[in-house]
């Protein structure tokens, strides 16, 4: 009796819910640290960037539009899904790293507790970041964070599962959507990710993940207007100035690499504050027309 | 109609003929000399000196050394009592801040008497209490200063602006280097005469009185964070000079505010606010209402009453305490409202002026309203800055919500229903910092003012104002 033959897994990207190849056709070798061929990962394009950031887009008004509660749920779905799956990302972290395997059990193990503590974040942070403020005069004056829109992001490019979470889940926690470029030498546990993203019930488009060169794609999604908020963490200096720059030409938010990485801080790194006025007292209670 | 008697003002501050730079505590000469012009009159009230970059790095250096030997170190409860101390000092001397702002802004002097003045102290008193309380502002146990702070500020509000850059900066252990507006320094030195008479310690505010170029050279210089209030287009070559560096910044810039008129408003005070929306300060407000969206069932109504109220403003000496509408700020100004009037003329739309007389000299222009608007016309996309209304219509709430929208900028907005459910609707759809519900143009320094997308980023007042200028 012949040895089954294994089936491999073709790796590919996740935008809009779906997994495409690159719709350049392009893909590249990846390999462990020492020179072990692992698969071919689709080498993305501006058109693929182009298409994240479209279904991005889409995304964004029906995510915050939910209710804090099912965000928080959906990300705590993540997490039981990452879970039942947490040798087999320990497996490919270890091959994308050369970590040893217990600490790579260890480290999809943090990535797990991230997501949970991000579950957790949806229905809070917005209490603890905005408020009432007791302005001079019969006015009710409230403060509450909002989604920044669609956050590109260059993810890191040593920690490519839980720098990865860590990047995603704030962000989409605050009802963000995401278009991430992966660690461009280790996007194996990333483009896994997006299986788990895509059974937890996470909407298609929220978060959309590419594989590639961040210098070929990362300009487009720093030039492009319809992105409000670029994570540079993953960047190396010079590409995150030139970034930067580009990203200026739109007053887009900008995380520069070496940021904090508190989870306030985060959650506020992509939120905006809206604050709504009303008059109140006396001139409202008297029956006036307001 | 009433006729109204003249009722100048008659309290006059005691302007200099010369002013200095401001550094290290002291009056200094720059690498220059340029005038300051009373809008409303074209005379040179006085002249001042040009910062360079020389000036400009002396300035740093000075904030440098009182950040890290004086202020930085000193107690919170110590800082805040400085705070208070100004705080105090401006509302003593508030009748003479006023008249001179409204001598070098050409703002009326109702406005610089009731709302600059009172709400720039108002903005040190606030912050003057922060001084000691910032482990309690939710940035961290212990939130440290960032450093020393570049502060570049427009001229539409001139003291108050420097009040929300220096204050909140001040309270959380930075020190400043500022530069007013070219055409509007007054005020500004003044403070810093204010902070000699407050024996603010030498160093920790640093007024470098110029143009562009001086505050290009401030964004320039080895500051900490630079903080903006002013155009898009500068904005934008701030965020670009400072790309790769390690300074942090905050932009304040334009805006193309919709306010929204349903048709279940209580229309005489939409028209109020309409008024005040877009004629407040001349218009010279980044956060104006400078696109009036009015449902179509009451759009005759409105703006029949609309024109009935616009034609009772009175425009004329900014120094008459019944002005409405005062002198526009400078003749480039005056230039560019003109032109995108023109811009409005040109693709179609229907002006309509009051009939008003207007002052001989000066820089003046009627308080104007487009209708017939379409969101493709340059009076309904750029930002003009001055007395001018665009009008479009809508049928629907969605309508409504798209055509706010559709606009680059993201700093403010207008509605007014009398339906609480609605209000709080359109509030969370539209894309902008400040949405006033039945209500316009309100300020508060406990009340975070800032805007999304091309109007910049970060909050002044408030807790989250705090953000700015901690190392968070």
């Amino acid at each position: 009796m012949s040895e089954r033959l294994r089936v491999k897994k073709t790796y590919k990207l996740y935008v809009g819910g779906k997994f495409p190849r690159s719709e350049s056709g392009r893909s590249y070798p990846v390999s462990s640290p020492d020179g072990t061929e692992l698969a071919n990962a689709a080498l993305a394009s501006r058109k693929d960037a182009r298409d994240a950031v479209a279904a991005a887009r889409k995304a964004q008004r029906p995510w915050a539009g939910q209710t804090a509660y099912l965000r928080g749920q959906i990300l705590y779905r993540a997490a039981e899904m990452l879970e039942g799956r947490a040798g087999q990302f320990a497996e490919e972290l270890a091959d994308a790293t050369g970590a040893d395997p217990h600490d790579a059990l260890g480290t999809v193990e943090a990535a797990i507790d991230r997501l949970v503590h991000y579950a957790g974040w949806t229905d809070k942070y917005t209490s603890v970041l905005g408020g009432a403020n007791p302005v001079a005069g019969p006015y009710f004056n409230h403060t509450t964070p909002e989604p920044l829109g669609v956050v590109a992001v260059i993810a890191p490019q040593d920690d490519p599962l839980l720098g990865l979470v860590e990047a995603i889940a704030p962000a989409i926690a605050t009802g963000n959507t995401v278009v991430v470029l992966a660690s461009e030498a280790k996007p194996l546990p990333a483009l896994s990710f997006g299986e788990v993203l895509a059974t937890s019930d996470l909407p298609g488009g929220v978060v959309n993940l590419l594989s590639g060169k961040a210098a070929e794609v990362a300009p487009h999604l720093a030039s492009h207007a319809d992105v409000n908020g670029l994570d540079l963490t993953g960047a190396d200096p010079e590409l995150a100035a030139s970034l930067e720059a580009a990203a200026a030409e739109t007053l887009k938010v900008v995380r520069r690499p070496g940021k904090s990485g508190k989870a306030l801080d985060l959650l506020r790194q992509w939120t905006e504050y809206k604050t709504v006025w009303h008059p109140a007292g006396m001139a409202a209670g008297a029956g006036g027309a307001y | 109609m009433f006729e109204y008697a003249p009722a100048p003002e008659s309290v006059r501050p005691d302007i200099k003929e010369h002013y200095g730079l401001f550094i290290d505590g002291e009056f200094v000469d720059g690498q220059d000399v340029f005038k300051s012009v009373n809008p409303a009159t074209e005379e040179v009230l006085f002249t001042v000196a040009e910062a360079g970059e020389a000036d400009v790095a002396r300035a740093v250096a000075a904030a440098r050394r009182a950040q890290e030997t004086v202020w930085g170190p000193m107690s919170g409860t110590e800082r805040g009592k400085y705070l208070f101390r100004i705080a105090r000092l401006l509302q003593e001397r508030a009748r003479e801040f006023a008249v001179a702002e409204s001598l070098d802004n050409g703002k009326p002097i109702k406005e610089t008497r009731d709302f600059d003045v009172p709400t720039a102290a108002q903005h040190f008193f606030y912050h003057a209490g922060w001084a000691d309380k910032l482990s309690y502002a939710g940035l961290g146990a212990d939130p440290k200063p960032l450093g020393v702070v570049g502060q570049v500020i427009p001229w539409n509000f001139p003291l108050l602006m420097l009040a929300w850059k220096i204050a909140p900066a001040l309270a959380c252990g930075n020190t400043v280097v500022l530069k007013p507006a070219e055409t509007t320094p007054l005020t500004a030195l003044m403070f810093a005469e204010l902070c000699q008479e407050a024996d603010l310690p030498a160093g920790v505010v640093n007024i470098l009185p110029g143009a562009g170029a001086a505050g290009a050279a401030v964004v320039n210089s080895p500051v900490d964070k630079v903080a903006f209030t002013g155009s898009t287009a500068v904005g934008r070559a701030i965020a670009k000079a400072v790309a790769g560096s390690k300074k942090k910044v905050t932009l304040e810039l334009g805006g193309k505010a919709a306010n929204i008129v349903f048709d279940d408003a209580p229309i005489d005070q939409a028209v109020e606010g309409i008024v005040n929306g877009i004629f407040f300060n001349q218009g010279h407000v980044c956060c104006a209402g400078s696109r009036l969206l009015v449902q179509e069932s009451v759009a005759d109504d409105v703006l029949a009453r609309l024109k009935e109220r616009v034609s009772t403003l009175r425009v004329g000496d900014p120094l008459d305490k019944n002005t409405d509408i005062g002198a526009i700020n400078s003749a480039e100004q005056l230039a560019r409202i003109t032109a995108l009037t023109e811009a409005g003329r040109g693709e179609g739309a229907d002006v309509w002026q009051p009939a008003c007389d207007l002052p001989e000299n000066g820089f003046w222009f009627r308080p104007t309203v487009f209708t017939g608007v379409q969101q493709s016309m340059r009076i309904a996309q750029e930002e003009i800055f001055g007395p001018v209304l665009s009008v479009l219509t809508f049928r629907t709430p969605d309508e409504a919500i798209a055509k706010a929208n559709n606009t680059p900028y993201g700093l403010s907005a207008g509605v007014w229903t009398e339906k609480g459910s609605k209000i709080l609707w359109a509030a969370e759809r539209l894309r902008a910092g400040v949405v006033w519900a039945n209500t316009f143009n309100q300020f508060d320094a406990a009340s975070p003012f800032g805007g999304l997308k091309e109007s910049g980023y970060g909050r002044e007042g408030g807790r989250q104002g705090l953000e700015a200028y901690l190392d968070v």
